[in-house]
């Protein structure tokens, strides 16, 4: 029998932007066992709930994520509004889909350049965030923010963007759909590229329903799970259709996160086209009181929101729990490092795209 | 309801520790997938919030349980668990028997120990 080796791997490692830590078993080069060690820098943003009030809370759970911000600030807003019974204007449904989607794009563009990163293909990396800036530059002229927005508010958006900007977008995103589609056909087809990933950390279909994944990391595995299909938002009237693969390996996961980038131009770009004239917010006035359990699908896949009033109403909530896709990913990723080359342990942990900042809220 | 507004279905079912396993095998057999776990410190008693998935609509099974209570853990059924399992037992104090990864307290790195807890 060979020796076994525990090879420390984290919390600092140059694949790993946000700390998380690994005991990888190793036993002949193969990875035999891994043990997740995560909380390095647990935030405590869920306790703010104490001292923000319910209309507050709102920049406090954005600020879980610099990457999926505005999806946070939807899904916390869209948990207190199911339990104030507050019904948004068609309008403010029709941005918060454009920025999420958008968000969507930024968050793929940037995997898919870390990813290059991580097999040490450095000038794909620079191109695939240089297409992300002009992502970012659609934040900033609708928002002011490229990272944080504080868009989002309790009864619909606080910024509108006019009919004329969304035509400019529309277009935009033409332009970052050629430019994508320069650098999406070296991640399917290059034969270097397709080395590094192809049969590379397989998920099965029942591996992956059994530990519960979440996300591309689920679709990549043949499952059609996608909270888009829920009815939240506007997705029912802009032809959404989850992306699915079946290969199960690194290369379907990084497949699903191209094909949810064309998705999501094409569902903005629909958007742009049928978004109604009317009021951007309603006015919201009270105390807080009920329940509401949401998810909404974020770039790494379903997010769980929970708001919860004290029995008698008062400004605050009793709780606000977030809990974010990372957190359901782990598991899976044990999965695929058992049994996978010491060498394909970044390519394994990179395809979860892990964001430990939103696992560390 | 209509069927494309399945995210309004809210689906809370009281349960009793004494109950907990078997209501999760039964979840488990039907096909059921674990979404997460979280503690809501009710002043007097704790509150555990346990959320599944079937074909996109959930399920949330809500257990109040006294300060000093153990609870049984449902890693058996769903591995994934003993993640939520630790972050509940850092935070809010509360013990699970039988978790099938326990950290002994090391999950999360806190200034203070629980904080989350009953004071």
């Amino acid at each position: 029998m060979s020796k076994r080796t525990i090879i420390p791997f984290g919390p600092q490692h140059p694949v790993l932007p946000e700390p998380v830590h690994l005991d990888l078993v190793i036993e002949d080069e193969k990875v035999v066992e891994a043990i997740p060690s995560i909380g390095f820098i647990h935030r405590g943003l869920e306790k703010l709930v104490e001292k923000k009030e319910y209309t507050e809370m709102v920049y406090v759970i954005e600020r879980i994520c610099g990457i999926c911000s505005f999806g946070h600030g939807w899904g916390c807003v869209g948990a207190i509004e199911g339990a104030m019974g507050i019904e948004v204007p068609q309008r403010a449904d029709y941005l918060r889909t454009i920025w999420h989607e958008l968000s969507r794009v930024h968050s793929h563009l940037l995997w898919l350049g870390l990813l290059a990163d991580g097999f040490g293909f450095e000038s794909l990396f620079n191109h695939c965030w240089r297409v992300r800036e002009a992502v970012l530059d659609i934040f900033e002229e609708t928002t002011g923010g490229r990272v944080i927005f504080s868009v989002c508010t309790v009864g619909g958006v606080r910024k509108d963007i006019d009919n004329a900007t969304l035509r400019a977008i529309s277009q935009k995103l033409e332009e970052i759909k050629k430019e994508t589609q320069k650098l999406t056909g070296v991640f399917i087809n290059d034969t270097s590229v397709k080395n590094r990933l192809c049969g590379v950390g397989y998920l099965s279909k029942e591996d992956a329903t059994e530990l519960c994944t979440v996300g591309p990391m689920a679709r990549a595995s043949g499952i059609v799970q996608d909270i888009r299909l829920t009815g939240n938002g506007v997705y029912d009237e802009i032809g959404f259709e989850p992306c699915v693969e079946t290969a199960g390996d690194c290369w379907a996961r990084c497949k699903v996160r191209i094909d949810e980038i064309y998705a999501s131009i094409n569902m903005i770009q629909t958007a742009i086209d049928k978004i109604p004239d009317t009021e951007i917010a309603v006015p919201v006035k009270g105390n807080f009181s009920g329940e509401f359990a949401l998810r909404m699908e974020q770039p790494r896949g379903e997010a769980f929101y929970y708001a919860k009033g004290f029995d008698e109403p008062t400004k605050f909530m009793e709780r606000m729990r977030v809990r974010t896709p990372t957190n359901m990913n782990i598991p899976a990723m044990v999965k695929t490092l058992q049994g996978c080359d010491l060498a394909d342990v970044p390519m394994n942990i990179l395809t979860i795209d892990p964001c430990i900042s939103c696992t560390e809220r | 309801m209509s069927e494309e507004k399945k995210y309004l279905i809210q689906n809370f079912e009281p349960i009793t520790p004494d109950k907990l396993l078997e209501r999760v095998r039964n979840l488990k057999d039907e096909g059921y997938r674990f979404v997460q776990l979280c503690g809501i410190n009710k002043k007097d008693h704790y509150q555990l919030l346990y959320a599944f998935d079937l074909d996109h609509v959930m399920l949330l099974l809500r257990m109040d349980i006294t300060p000093d209570e153990e609870v049984e853990s449902i890693t058996k059924e769903y591995w994934p668990a003993f993640i939520y399992e630790n972050e509940v037992h850092d935070l809010f104090g509360i013990k699970f028997l039988h978790n099938a990864l326990d950290y002994g307290g090391n999950f999360f790195t806190t200034s203070e120990p629980t904080p989350w807890a009953i004071k």
